[in-house]
């Protein structure tokens, strides 16, 4: 078996985040970045498979320098090497440009056997990153994956769906998401964070990457987001006060109203 | 209230058990308490996040920390749960004899594995008829060629059953008292060695305490720890070392206590106004802050005296186990009081700190063995 690869994302502290007014996309730079909560399954799979199979396990990332931050707390939870990609013209990137980015990033990181992803960010909610990654690299990829196991070099992938686990077998390499949730999420080891500030982390940007400025960022994004707005939240609660048989017929006669309740 | 200056290493410990506590034990303390079971997911976890190998010196793969980082280690992890804590310390009280006399074999058989937490520990000295009168165990040990034959009976283990590294202290012969006992290590599966029935307790209850049977249990005799006739000093040395530990829980208890009563006390509304507005209230808080924060800055003081090689630490180390533990269930009675009818419903966490906080008056050397010790390292300071 050949490395395996966890791509995270370092996403904005929801307290600390702003709107860029003229992009609509998320000041990355300015916010304070945690690491994806969807990504720590695909980072304990990782681990186990690591334990199992004694393989190097790389991971990445793509955003600001800041995010390198991040990069070292998932050395904390095992990882062996960082590389951080990272390149102003990486900035706005939607989620086909950052599969572009990922994938180049993968090409030059070849041979792995398994490149590993949450199944989805908590900022962007799409999914996508992950096939499109392995369209790209033009190998399979497989969503929603909770278990991994390995038999005569052929991977054996437990997939949840809403009508119960798939199981799978594929060989490598390939692109997995996994799902949101694990029995058991292991925390960083002790002497790992000891040393955290240590460690190397490797950064990439365009050129090393021989990605053109027009393929990537803003420019390479067809995803246009047309306008970014502050949810509100209104509880206007009423407090309807009177006799029990009143208020009944009053509560009927708005189920009615609002549709609730036919005849 | 007091900000202590931490070293990098106990710093990182806090905040990694904080983290392990909020995420793996803080929603599950109060049901593992109802239904008195040990769940072995936050062991894992402390297994994960290298918890075990604090004490472990790091050519054995552990962290070779001292005393002061266990103790805040066991302290925030008695914070969430003091079950968990008791299953966590208590593995350090079986390894300690390793550590502390195990020779270079032992060591580099057993210790790695310890500190990766994938072997539990477990010290077994007490006996149905030997408690405080630790000398009075009945536990033989006859040397037959390369073996030694065990049988006996220990009492309340902490971790039997799901240990798998014993260190258990018999007597190889009763004429010589003090010198006749000897420590072994025991493993779990050797024949003759069972695990006997799990008590029920007052509190602790996510913990695991039972009884450990040998008959005919052949033992070899590179296992024996120092020498044949050292196993009441390994014991106590083991547990002069542990006591800090014991103060430590009692911190996070008492804590936890005085977090949970506060946060109710302040809004709590009684004649119009929060319970703490009334000085009854609010003078018992600042009692028990004292109380604990004074205890706190005993139990530090003492595992920092041990850290910078005290050799005579028996009378201090007795002295921020008894301590901080009657404080523990002072602060923790208060609490209750201070929350009136809520402290005592099972629905609220203060009443398992109250039946946790007990037991640490209790074992480890009950806190009239404590005083024993104090008194007789005390008296060697005048001489008559």
């Amino acid at each position: 078996m050949e490395k395996i690869i966890v791509c995270v994302k370092a996403v904005p502290d929801l307290r600390s985040v702003k709107v860029d007014p003229e992009t609509h996309t998320l000041r990355r730079d300015s916010a304070d970045l945690l690491l994806n909560p969807h990504d720590a399954p695909a980072i304990e799979l990782a681990m186990r498979l690591k334990e199992r199979l004694g393989v190097e396990v790389v991971v990445l990332t793509m955003g600001p320098p800041n995010a390198s931050s991040v990069l070292r707390r998932v050395y904390s939870l095992g990882a062996d090497r960082l590389i951080l990609l990272s390149d102003r013209a990486f900035a706005g990137s939607d989620t086909l440009a950052t599969s572009k980015v990922l994938a180049k990033a993968l090409e030059k990181l070849s041979p792995f056997s398994l490149v590993l992803m949450g199944l989805k960010s908590i900022d962007g909610e799409t999914a996508q990153v992950p096939p499109e990654t392995a369209v790209l690299l033009g190998i399979p990829s497989v969503t929603n994956v909770r278990n991994i196991s390995v038999e005569n070099g052929v991977f054996i992938l437990e997939r949840v769906t809403d009508y119960g686990i798939e199981e799978l077998e594929v060989a490598p390499p390939l692109v997995v998401s996994v799902t949101t949730k694990l029995d058991y999420i292991r925390p960083p080891s002790l002497k790992r964070l000891l040393k955290e500030r240590e460690v190397e982390v490797t950064i990439w940007n365009a050129e090393t990457l021989r990605l053109s400025q027009e393929e990537v960022g803003l420019r390479g994004s067809p995803t246009q987001v047309a306008s970014v707005f502050e949810k509100t939240i209104s509880s206007k609660g009423e407090i309807w006060e009177g006799p029990p048989e009143e208020l009944s017929e009053r509560l009927i006669e708005l189920l009615r109203q609002k549709g609730f309740l036919k005849s | 209230m007091l900000e202590y200056p931490l070293t990098n290493e106990e710093r990182t410990i806090k905040d990694l058990i904080k983290e392990i506590g909020e995420k793996y034990i803080l929603p599950k303390a109060l049901e593992w308490d109802e239904k008195e079971i040990y769940d072995p997911l936050p062991i894992r976890a402390l297994a994960d996040a290298d918890l075990f190998g604090i004490i472990v010196p790091e050519e054995y793969g552990g962290l070779g920390l001292g005393v002061r980082a266990m103790c805040i280690a066991v302290e925030w992890l008695s914070y969430y749960c003091a079950g968990v804590s008791t299953t966590y310390a208590a593995s350090f009280l079986g390894a300690y004899p390793i550590i502390l006399f195990g020779n270079e074999e032992q060591k580099r058989i057993y210790l790695p594995d310890i500190a990766r937490g994938k072997k539990l520990c477990a010290f077994a000295l007490t006996e149905p008829q030997a408690g405080s009168d630790a000398f009075a165990i009945k536990t033989q040990a006859i040397k037959n060629g390369d073996y030694y034959i065990l049988n006996g009976v220990k009492q309340w283990i902490t971790n039997g059953g799901i240990a798998d590294i014993y260190v258990v202290i018999a007597m190889t012969d009763p004429t010589k008292g003090a010198r006749g006992a000897t420590a072994f290590i025991v493993e779990k599966g050797d024949p003759g060695f069972v695990v006997g029935k799990k008590e029920k307790k007052l509190g602790l209850r996510a913990s695991v305490t039972t009884d450990l049977i040998f008959n005919e249990c052949r033992i070899p005799k590179e296992r024996v720890i120092a020498r044949e006739g050292m196993g009441f000093m390994v014991a106590l040395r083991t547990l002069d070392y542990a006591r800090c530990g014991a103060g430590a829980q009692a911190l996070g208890i008492g804590q936890f206590a005085l977090e949970v009563s506060l946060r109710h006390a302040r809004k709590r509304i009684q004649f119009g106004q929060p319970v703490y507005n009334f000085q009854a209230v609010s003078h018992t808080f600042a009692e028990m802050a004292m109380r604990l924060e004074s205890a706190r800055a005993l139990v530090y003081q003492v595992a920092s005296y041990i850290d910078s090689g005290a050799k005579d630490f028996s009378g201090a180390s007795a002295m921020a186990k008894c301590y901080a533990t009657d404080q523990a269930m002072w602060v923790c009675e208060r609490a209750i009081q201070m929350m009136g009818g809520y402290g005592y419903m099972r629905d609220y966490p203060v009443q398992k700190l109250f039946r946790d906080a007990k037991c640490l008056q209790i074992y480890e050397g009950t806190n009239e063995i404590q005083k024993n010790v104090i008194a007789r390292e005390l008296a060697k300071f005048v001489k008559i």
